[in-house]
């Protein structure tokens, strides 16, 4: 039913009035459980990265998602809980992170693909801001659960943070290679970073 | 209903076009039976999109005159999304293109209720003149030229050049049924023809490049080549299609076969200063829609006119 409401209504317009293009596309994940790691630049990029999975692998897809915004009126709550199927977490700083992660946790154990933007916020447009560290202990949960790096361009020239207007844009989706939680946690952040900058630097994208 | 307007001289051409396609595939397969290559490949994934192609194509131009109409609006919007997506631009002028892309169904307003003054004029005397005025009110300088030179020379390909297909279905004569219909197809089956002649003459006989620094595939004797094809085919097809004597289909087979090269390079010059190979991969084989329609920038509208001209 879910696959079938996304079908219809998210990705005919995702397809028509942005399209993607995507690079590597054959290491996308095909099956739980995994975590895709990716850039945030707009409201956007988690309906253009769900819209990569089909058929069974779009079940097994969860966006990680703040409840405070997502869930703040009906219809959004409707349309996140019931299409979009999101993992709602507390944006409010917590001394109980194994009680923040354990929803994602759980997801991870029934063999989900979470999504997860470690930016936090959408940060400002095209930019890559440095990694927050909760996706470091959200992996040391489970650290053998490979994680795939997602950069996406476009977005934030489509539909920018503070924009009401939507501009059509063709979305570059660069997949990376899938890697695995290391115990030092500079060194994880370290890889993260890299790696989420090799594949942007695949793109030489002219300046916005 | 087109459907009407589906007589035998139409017939006869898709016929053509199928048992063009019909042959390709069977040589590529057969070639590629014999020895396996990426080259192969590559002709194979071709073939198949042109199949997809001309039967996408083929209901559009057969079904119904709006529905050719949207779905030409549609082919527009798809190219300048392209376009938009590849150029470097002015973050602070972003709502510039919001402007643009509304020129599209307002283009096709005029060319639905067959606003020839109206049609001619919006995009290069109305969008030209008052789209400035976004950036002008964002008040940003920086790059401003650049900003609205480059959107102006896309809505001139992609919206006022493509949308030359459609206004030549509602050309007067429309009455007679055949006319519109039939000079698109002429048109577009003779830009594309002339663009896989040009591959087929460079690939079996190239040596000399034309403008290496462009586009280095193309060659002397593929132009040539091209330019011979094309107007052999032009003088076949002309009484199927048009009102066209054998002088105007010589000369409207040369004159497309000329300016597709000319929009083709074009296109080729634009992608190679932004160093990008191919606009998207929305076409198997193909690259963008861009890729597709880049001669028909050019041909769509300088052929219009040359017929308008003569015969309107």
């Amino acid at each position: 039913m879910r696959r079938f409401l996304f079908s219809l209504i998210v990705r005919p317009l995702v397809l028509l009035v942005l399209g993607m293009n995507a690079r590597h596309y054959e290491r996308l994940p095909q099956e739980g459980p995994c975590v895709i790691v990716a850039n945030h630049n707009s409201h956007l990029d988690t309906l253009v990265l769900m819209s990569l999975f089909r058929g069974k692998s779009f079940d097994q897809v969860r966006p990680v998602a703040a409840s405070d915004y997502f869930l703040k009126n009906k219809f959004l709550a409707w349309f996140s809980t019931k299409v979009m199927n999101i993992i709602p977490i507390e944006r409010k700083m917590t001394r109980d992170i194994k009680g923040l992660f354990a929803p994602m946790v759980d997801a991870l154990d029934d063999g989900g693909i979470i999504i997860v933007f470690p930016e936090g916020s959408r940060g400002e447009a095209e930019k890559l801001s440095r990694y927050k560290s909760g996706v470091y202990y959200l992996m040391r949960e489970r650290p053998d659960v490979p994680i795939v790096p997602v950069f996406l361009h476009g977005l934030g020239k489509a539909l920018p943070k503070g924009s009401f207007f939507f501009i059509p844009i063709i979305v570059d989706i660069f997949i990376g290679n899938p890697f695995k939680f290391e115990e030092d946690k500079r060194a994880f952040m370290d890889a993260l970073n890299t790696r989420m900058d090799e594949l942007q630097q695949e793109g030489h994208f002219k300046e916005w | 209903m087109n459907l009407g307007i589906f007589s035998d001289d139409l017939m006869y051409v898709f016929v053509g076009i199928v048992a063009v396609l019909v042959i390709a595939t069977i040589v590529t397969a057969v070639l590629k039976r014999r020895k396996p290559s990426d080259a192969l490949h590559e002709v194979d994934l071709r073939i198949r999109s042109w199949w997809v192609m001309f039967i996408i194509f083929a209901i559009a131009i057969v079904l119904h005159s709006t529905i050719s109409l949207i779905f030409m609006a549609l082919l527009c919007f798809l190219a300048l999304k392209e376009y938009f997506s590849l150029i470097p631009f002015n973050r602070a002028h972003r709502l510039v293109l919001f402007w643009a892309y509304l020129a599209i169904p307002i283009q096709f307003l005029f060319i639905y209720f067959e606003q020839y003054g109206m049609f001619i004029i919006f995009i290069p005397v109305y969008m030209f003149l008052l789209i400035p005025i976004q950036a002008i009110f964002v008040g940003d300088t920086k790059n401003f030229l650049q900003s609205i030179a480059s959107v102006q020379w896309g809505m001139m390909l992609m919206v006022f050049g493509l949308s030359h297909l459609a206004f030549s279905l509602v050309l007067p004569g429309k009455e007679n049924g055949l006319i519109g219909a039939g000079l698109v197809l002429y048109l577009v089956v003779l830009t594309q023809a002339n663009d896989v002649a040009q591959f087929l003459w460079g690939k079996m006989l190239g040596k000399k490049k034309i403008v290496p620094k462009v586009s280095p595939n193309k060659t002397w004797a593929g132009f040539v080549g091209g330019l011979l094809t094309t107007t052999v085919l032009a003088v076949i097809l002309a009484p199927l299609l048009t009102p066209f004597s054998i002088l105007a289909s010589i000369i409207s087979g040369l004159y497309i076969a000329l300016m597709g090269f000319i929009g083709d390079v074009n296109i080729s010059a634009l992608k190679r200063d932004l160093a990008i190979k191919d606009t998207s991969s929305i076409i198997p084989g193909h690259g963008g829609i861009l890729d597709r329609v880049d001669s028909l920038t050019y041909t769509a509208p300088l052929f219009l006119h040359f017929t308008r001209f003569f015969y309107f």
